[in-house]
């Protein structure tokens, strides 16, 4: 029996758990010819907004659905339904964010082939959702203007992992004086050549941007080569 | 604050190799933890205490090599760790990329343990 402790190799990847989820999902959604997209930011930066907006314009022309996570309330789904697109409510609890196997849970009695969109709104959270592969073909980040501009520098990770920045509220930029050329030089050192998109869920201002966006990616990624 | 479920993860992970090589006590848990991972050192670390509370775990350290981020500059051609994390761009020549290379590491890479 020796009294030296001994170094035992193991290498195992602390989240495999989520990113066999994660991938198994993103299959799945290839497979179905959906296009999910996920959606982060900080707590009130008009991810919901946005999303209703992007739900009701989207609903007439493509089959649209979400999930969006909260930690207690049910309160986003009921105002999503106004939208009549199919929502769920993903209620995480005590957690800070989506993990995939929630995601999973929730589409257990989903049929994705009838699905065009399918948005995964997470918990309002810059930090923790970063770490979590949610299986998304797309991870937008929103920037609202009242946050301020150094945000992607103070949440870098999150950001670089994003591959779309939506800076939203813009109707009130003048309001708080925003300075749009530093957030945009914030957001391209984090993440450089990430596309930015400026939009207002009030006014309307860049939403069509926005969707135009969204459908380009799904043609680009799901639908068979344009004739 | 998930710090404390991926602590738990690490525990649990600890936990079934030793169940797999029988009655071994842990002494500390080898972590490699990229700068681009989304986990705070400090919060992970007070975190691993709770984690082990009640396990065969407890009183064992967590260890944590902490990995920068690296990229992969398209101009120079080669990995180059970067000098902020605010700033993604080639160190030498200062050129911008979003090709990470490393630095999103969460991996429990060994167990100091005696028999």
């Amino acid at each position: 029996m020796s009294a030296e402790p001994r170094l035992l190799e193991v290498r195992r990847n602390v989240l495999k758990h989520n990113d066999v989820i994660a991938r198994a999902l993103r299959e799945r959604f290839r497979e179905a010819g959906v296009l999910a997209v996920g959606l982060v930011s900080s707590p009130g930066s008009g991810k919901t907004a946005i999303l209703e907006k992007t739900l009701t314009l989207l609903h007439p022309h493509y089959r649209v659905a979400a999930l969006v996570g909260d930690l207690a309330t049910e309160n986003d789904a009921a105002r999503l339904a106004r939208s009549r697109a199919p929502v769920k409510q993903i209620i995480t609890g005590t957690v800070c964010h989506l993990e995939a196997a929630m995601v999973q849970q929730a589409l257990d009695d989903w049929d994705l082939h009838d699905l065009d969109f399918l948005f995964l709104e997470n918990v309002g959270n810059l930090v923790c959702p970063s770490s979590y592969d949610l299986g998304e073909d797309l991870r937008v980040v929103l920037l609202s203007v009242t946050e301020g501009e150094d945000k992607p520098l103070k949440y870098p990770t999150i950001f670089n992992s994003a591959d779309l920045a939506v800076i939203s509220k813009a109707d009130l930029a003048a309001a708080v004086e925003f300075d749009e050329p530093a957030a945009r030089g914030n957001i391209q050192a984090v993440r450089p050549g990430m596309e930015v998109l400026k939009l207002s869920a009030k006014t309307g201002e860049g939403i069509a941007e926005y969707l135009d966006f969204l459908q380009r990616r799904r043609l680009h990624s799901r639908a068979p080569a344009a004739v | 604050m998930h710090e404390l479920s991926i602590a738990m993860s690490i525990v649990e992970m600890a936990q079934e190799e030793v169940e797999r090589r029988g009655s071994v006590q842990v002494q500390a848990v080898h972590l490699r933890l990229g700068r681009l991972s989304g986990v705070v050192k400090e919060a992970l670390l007070s975190s691993y205490e709770m984690a082990c509370e009640a396990t065969p775990l407890k009183g064992s350290q967590l260890l944590i090599e902490e990995i920068e981020v690296e990229v992969f500059c398209p101009k120079c051609e080669i990995a180059q760790p970067i000098r902020s994390i605010q700033w993604f761009c080639c160190p030498k020549c200062g050129t911008p990329t979003p090709t990470v290379l490393r630095g999103k590491e969460l991996e429990v890479v060994a167990l100091e343990i005696k028999e």
